[in-house]
């Protein structure tokens, strides 16, 4: 019928949408793969039948080996009433891949990823209308840039800066190129790798002529309420805020009820939206997690009268069931006002220092 | 804002983490002691800053890598890594190196319109990239701003540029509106302090969001070493600029005074001076500070300044005569900035400068040591102009010239370079390009580089003996390569006659000795230049001359047959000690302090050839006036260097049954005397000394034979491990002078553990002089019982029984090595036996004959041909030759 949209028609559909009320994002990718029970043949496939390095668990791969799973896991979401949806290329960096001596196809797995995610959302807004967003997701790599690998030589780096931007360079071009509406670095254990992530994002921009918003999302590892870096909250947000993020928050590691305080103080501070996706609770015994669709429900619907909160999804261990709970938690609920940009000089170390304005 | 605390709103960085600013941080630093520097950021943090201000801007230190090194390690420290960072530096590429390692929002200091607006802007969009605030300096394309008026000018433009150009939030711009030194005497300073304060209020009312800071501790730089009378003046400065709007300042946190804590006569001519009240002020105030100086701190009459006031020419020339390098980047910088071309500062006030200093050295008013100070000063210079002549010649094509390239290198198999340093250093003040290929270096790679880099003469250097048939072999080479180049060679071992004799013929090149440092320049001046063919031609001459003469010498020498030789071997009698122990003992990271006393200054000194007895060297009427800086660097730097464990030390001692067999030393596994461990070679002297006029010596003559329970000893120590590391580190930093020192006073380490091992073996380990008590003039003079003779040394020129001697000691499981041609590595490292017999005496074994030779070779298990390479430094033959003999 009509004319698929621009990205900066949808990106202003978004928006006005977000005005009025909490947009909805998907859930895990890893949950809903689990459930295919895949063996080693689904990941390697017929083209990397050869390749010497195992690759079951290398999800991302999927796209090139099954990618009619891929599409199915996004259409659920989308039918479950995601607002949002994330790409499959939470590893989609060359040093992620590098884990699976597969660092070639990184640009690949994210062109992809970012297709095939467009494609499907494409397919649900020409339905109703409605903008379907997709979020290029840039996971936290397998390194850190601010940590030593070796506990006896705390200075040492097993990377650096440039080469972890140049990697999340080349995922972010993968990733517009393919069609993603926003960049979404997530599950921030260590700003500086989040910040490289940034700077390889704005190299992208240059390089393509495509400039995108920005999600930045955080992680809070334990109750100390730090990432796995050091910092608190509000240290992590001053660091990252020249980002200027179309919206900012707070993923994984914890279960909705150990988050609630951390983004308490996060949508305090922040002046632009506020995201969150916790875990489906803390990992039990048997690894997997204890809070129902609609345990979960509870939660959610609390955090947005709370008025914590502009967007809202699920993290490990969540399904497209949580996500119809979720959507029907936010009905009617109106989202996070957003405050005004706060000119005070914003510094941080592992803790925040503001200077007097 | 109230009077009582006027800091409320102040942002505090705390300053004692720059290199600049703390000359402890440096020195930390430059030694390498991270853990230390850590303990000064520590401090900061608990005495209040707010943000710790990283700085290393310093000629030692690598910025990039001392920055990344520093704050990952900070990053490691939760108590300091809370604050956030001020990346500090001149150079962006160390604030860049920071910035990449920097997890929070830091404070980059500092960017600015110096090099103008495209500078800029690339600049300060990376800023942004990184995500930092950033400290923009009231600088502009023409110069530093120093009235109220230019810096405000310079400030708001600065200000519209990044927030309307960039997006910049303004929040994140702090304007330094550069605090400068008053009371300096000079009268246009008068104003500075004003000047920032009027600036400061204008910043504040009229560029919204904007901060002020500034490094306050310039402004009391006038009053270095009296601190009370400087915490007053940032006191007062402080209280003056707060209320003018500065909202941040580069302090130390851990001594910031209140306004109201000043004493007040103090603080009235402080004020005076700061508000530019009265046209005596800086006279009141000197008079003032003379009676608050700490009585500690005394005017140090080295320290005297008076030369910064001239004219940058002969500042220039000052620096480099005098070897201060303390001002030669800004001096230098100064200088481009007036040059037409950066090369022309080199050619001129540099050169002018070099030239005065080679005429000085010429006429013998200046010595090796200050030098290479001055060439060190020259080299900072120089790396300073070079990115600007690089940026030149990419623009236009241009470069520099040079006198001509010397490739250098001390040969394959041997690891000592200090004098190839210092030759290397001399020839480039000269203007000579030197290329210098470091140590144990292949003849394919001296001959490559040679090639590649278009060289206009090869320089060869070694210490060890063995290197003297390396450089016979790269002649050769040479040769058979068709190379026509002029090859110098040099080094201890190396002789005019050596050289004549053995290298000369091997290559129809020119080949030339030169005697040491002060003669490389001349000699390479004339090869490369108009006089070559007549120094060709002299030197052909003169090698002729000495090869005649060598050969004529070689037969006139009396010697005896080794049977004779063997008759007249000392008569000894023999009454062993048993030592404490049999077998090993090892000694790791020896206490360094416990060697500094047992130095031998003497052959130090030799090393920068000075010549003379230590310490009378100090007093000497000629080189006293050279000997005496050198010898107070040298403490200062042993001083850092024992404190700091730039090196560690390890030896190990062993003992063993032993008895003589002929000229061999036989050494048995255990007391049994009955399996032989290891058979130790010696050679003996067979120059004729006259019927009962003498002995012919060997050192096996000091061990008893068969029947008597005698024994030997033997050790290797090293002051070396880690050596590489300080001199390596001056090296970066253009520090030559400081890299041969470092590299000296290992090797004087070295010997200086052999002679504090000597004795613990004498009194303890051993045990065989219990009692002894001897001085220091004693100890040098070797006035005790017993020696410690080294392979390779005059009593046993075998470099290859180190060998067995390694071996008996697994002295490669303490960190020491031999290279293929015998040279110990680390290279500051002393092996060797020990001999208790009280008649055993240092000796030189001297030239020996084809018979002895021919035994020698028996007993090795040799062929003649691999005996005469190994002894070919004393043959008393021509082994070409011999047969016709």
């Amino acid at each position: 019928m009509n004319e698929p949209m621009t990205r900066q028609q949808r990106f202003a559909a978004i928006n006005a949408e977000m005005q009025k009320r909490i947009l909805v994002l998907d859930g895990s990718m890893g949950a809903y793969l689990q459930g295919f029970s895949l063996t080693s043949n689904d990941f390697h496939g017929a083209r990397f039948a050869e390749h010497p390095q195992a690759l079951k668990g290398n999800n991302d791969l999927l796209q090139l080996t099954r990618p009619e799973l891929v599409l199915q896991v996004h259409e659920s979401y989308l039918a479950a009433g995601a607002d949002v949806i994330e790409t499959n290329t939470f590893s989609g960096t060359s040093i992620s891949q590098a884990e699976y001596a597969l660092e070639e196809v990184a640009y690949e797995i994210n062109l992809e990823g970012a297709g095939f995610a467009r494609l499907v959302a494409d397919k649900f807004e020409r339905k109703d209308g409605k903008p379907r967003l997709v979020a290029g997701a840039m996971g936290p790599t397998t390194k850190l840039l601010s940590m030593s690998p070796d506990v006896g030589d705390p200075g040492r780096r097993d990377c650096d800066f440039d080469t972890m931007a140049k990697a999340y360079e080349e995922q972010a071009r993968g990733l517009i190129v393919g069609g993603a509406d926003v960049l979404l670095i997530e599950t921030i254990t260590d700003t500086l790798n989040a910040k490289a992530a940034l700077w390889g994002a704005w190299e992208a921009f240059d390089k393509t002529g495509e400039e995108l918003p920005l999600w930045i999302s955080g992680t809070i590892t334990d109750r100390s309420g730090r990432t796995l870096s050091g910092q608190t909250v509000e240290a992590f947000y001053n660091s990252i805020r020249h980002a200027k993020p179309w919206a900012v928050g707070l993923n994984c590691a914890l279960g909705p009820a150990e988050m609630r305080a951390f983004l308490a103080d996060l949508a305090r501070v922040a002046e632009c939206a506020v995201s969150a996706y916790p875990n489906a609770g803390l990992p039990n015994a048997m690894g997997a997690y204890d809070e129902t669709a609609c345990s979960m429900e509870v939660h959610y619907a609390e955090w947005a009268k709370a008025g914590l909160v502009n967007i809202l999804g699920g993290c490990c261990g969540t399904t497209p069931e949580h996500i119809e709970h979720l959507r029907h938690a936010i009905e009617g609920v109106k989202p996070r006002s957003i405050p005004a940009h706060d000119a005070r000089l914003r510094l941080a170390g592992l803790e925040p220092f503001t200077a007097a304005a | 804002m109230t009077q009582s605390n006027p800091f409320a709103n102040f942002v505090i960085v705390g300053e004692r983490t720059n290199v600049t600013g703390s000359a402890k941080f440096r020195k930390l630093i430059e030694a390498d002691d991270y853990a230390g520097a850590l303990v000064v950021a520590r401090q900061q943090v608990e005495s209040g800053a707010n943000v710790l201000d990283v700085n290393m801007d310093a000629a030692l230190i690598d910025g990039p890598a001392a920055m990344t090194r520093f704050l990952n390690l900070i990053a490691s420290e939760p108590d300091i890594a809370k604050i956030p960072l001020m990346v500090d530096s001149s150079k962006w590429e160390v604030i860049e190196a920071g910035l990449k390692c920097a997890q929070g929002k830091s404070i980059v200091n500092s960017i600015s319109l110096k090099e103008g607006e495209a500078k800029f802007f690339e600049q300060a969009k990376k800023v942004r990239r990184y995500g930092a605030a950033c400290v923009v300096m009231a600088f502009d394309e023409k110069g530093q701003a120093d009235t109220a008026q230019r810096k405000y000018e310079i400030c708001d433009r600065a200000y519209h540029l990044l927030v309307e150009k960039l997006g910049f939030p303004p929040e994140d711009i702090i304007f330094d509106p550069n605090i400068f030194a008053v009371a300096t005497g000079i009268e246009e300073h008068a104003d500075y302090a004003l000047a920032f304060f009027e600036a400061t209020r204008r910043i504040r009312e009229s560029l919204p969001h904007a901060h002020v800071s500034g490094g306050v501790s310039n402004v009391s730089f006038s009053f270095r070493g009296n601190e009370p009378v400087r915490e007053a003046m940032h006191a007062v400065f402080l209280y003056h600029a707060i209320r003018a709007g500065m909202d941040m300042g580069i302090v130390n946190a851990g001594t910031l005074a209140l306004y109201d804590d000043v004493e007040p006569e103090l603080r009235e001519r402080v004020e005076d001076v700061l508000l530019n009240r009265r046209a005596d002020a800086t006279e009141r105030l000197l008079e003032f500070a003379e009676t608050v100086k700490s009585g500690a701190k005394k005017k140090d009459a080295a320290k005297d300044l008076s030369w910064r006031e001239k004219p940058v020419k002969e500042r220039l020339s000052h620096a480099l005569v005098h070897g201060i390098n303390e001002f030669i980047v800004e001096d230098t910088e100064e200088a481009r900035l007036q040059a037409e071309r950066p090369l022309h500062v080199i050619e001129g006030p540099l050169m002018d400068g070099m030239s005065i200093v080679g005429d000085l050295f010429g006429a013998g008013k200046m010595f090796l040591p200050q030098v290479v100070k001055s060439a060190r000063v020259m080299k900072q210079a120089v790396a300073h102009l070079i990115p600007y002549m690089e940026e030149e010649k990419e623009r236009t094509g241009l470069a520099g010239k040079s006198n001509g390239k010397i490739v250098m290198a001390t040969v394959k198999g041997d690891v000592h370079d200090i004098g190839k340093n210092i030759v290397g250093v001399v020839l480039q003040c000269n203007g000579y390009d030197v290329v210098d290929l470091g140590v144990m270096v292949s003849c394919d790679k001296i001959l490559e580089a040679a090639k590649a880099e278009n060289a206009d003469a090869i320089g060869l250097s070694g210490l060890i003996t063995p290197s003297l048939d390396e450089m016979v072999f790269v002649a050769s080479e040479m040769e058979r390569l068709g190379f026509t180049l002029p090859l110098l060679i040099g080094g201890a071992t190396t002789s005019r006659t050596h050289t004549a004799v053995k290298i000369a013929p091997a290559y129809k090149g020119p080949t030339i000795y030169v005697t040491d440092a002060s003669r490389a320049v001349p000699v390479v001046q004339k090869l490369l230049g108009d006089d070559r063919n007549a120094l060709v031609s002299e030197t052909k001459a003169d090698q002729l001359a000495a090869r005649e003469q060598y050969l004529a010498g070689q037969d006139k020498r009396p010697r005896l047959a080794i049977a004779k030789a063997r008759e007249r071997a000392p008569k000894l009698d023999y009454a062993p000690v048993k030592p404490s122990f049999l077998g090993l003992k090892t000694f790791e990271n020896f206490p360094l302090a416990d060697l500094a006393p047992y130095i031998d200054w003497t052959p130090f000194f030799a090393s920068w050839d000075l010549v003379g007895k230590f310490p009378a060297i100090l007093d000497d009427d000629i080189v006293g006036a050279a000997a005496r800086p050198l010898y107070q660097d040298a403490r200062a730097m042993l001083e850092k260097l024992v404190a700091e464990q730039w090196v560690q030390a390890s030896g190990v001692v062993g003992f063993w049954p032993a008895n003589r067999d002929g000229d061999d030393i036989i050494l048995w596994a255990d007391e049994k005397r009955k399996s032989e461990k290891a058979r130790l070679h010696t050679l003996r002297q067979q120059m004729d000394k006259g019927e009962g006029r003498g002995a012919n010596f060997a050192l096996a003559d000091f061990i008893a034979p068969v029947g008597t329970q005698d024994y030997v000893g033997a050790f290797a120590v090293t002051a070396g491990i880690g050596e590489e590391g300080p001199a390596l580190r001056f090296k970066r930093a253009n520090d030559d002078y400081s890299a041969i020192m470092a590299q000296a006073l290992c090797d004087r380490l070295a010997e200086a553990f052999a002679e504090a091992m000597h004795a613990k073996v004498r009194r303890d380990l051993w045990g065989y002089a219990a009692d002894e008590k001897l001085t220091y003039e004693e100890l040098i003079a070797e006035k005790y019982r017993g020696i410690r003779p080294a392979p390779g040394y005059p009593a046993q020129p075998d470099h290859t029984e180190k060998r067995t001697l390694f071996d008996l000691l697994g002295a490669e499981g303490i960190g020491m090595g031999l290279t293929e041609s015998l040279a110990m590595t680390p290279p500051s490292s002393v092996s060797g036996l020990y001999f208790a017999h009280p008649q055993a005496e240092y000796f030189g074994v001297g030239r020996i004959d084809r018979d002895q030779v021919e035994d020698y070779a028996r007993r090795k298990g040799w062929d003649l041909a691999t005996a005469e390479r190994w002894l070919s430094p004393i043959l008393a033959y021509d082994p070409t030759r011999a047969n016709a003999a």
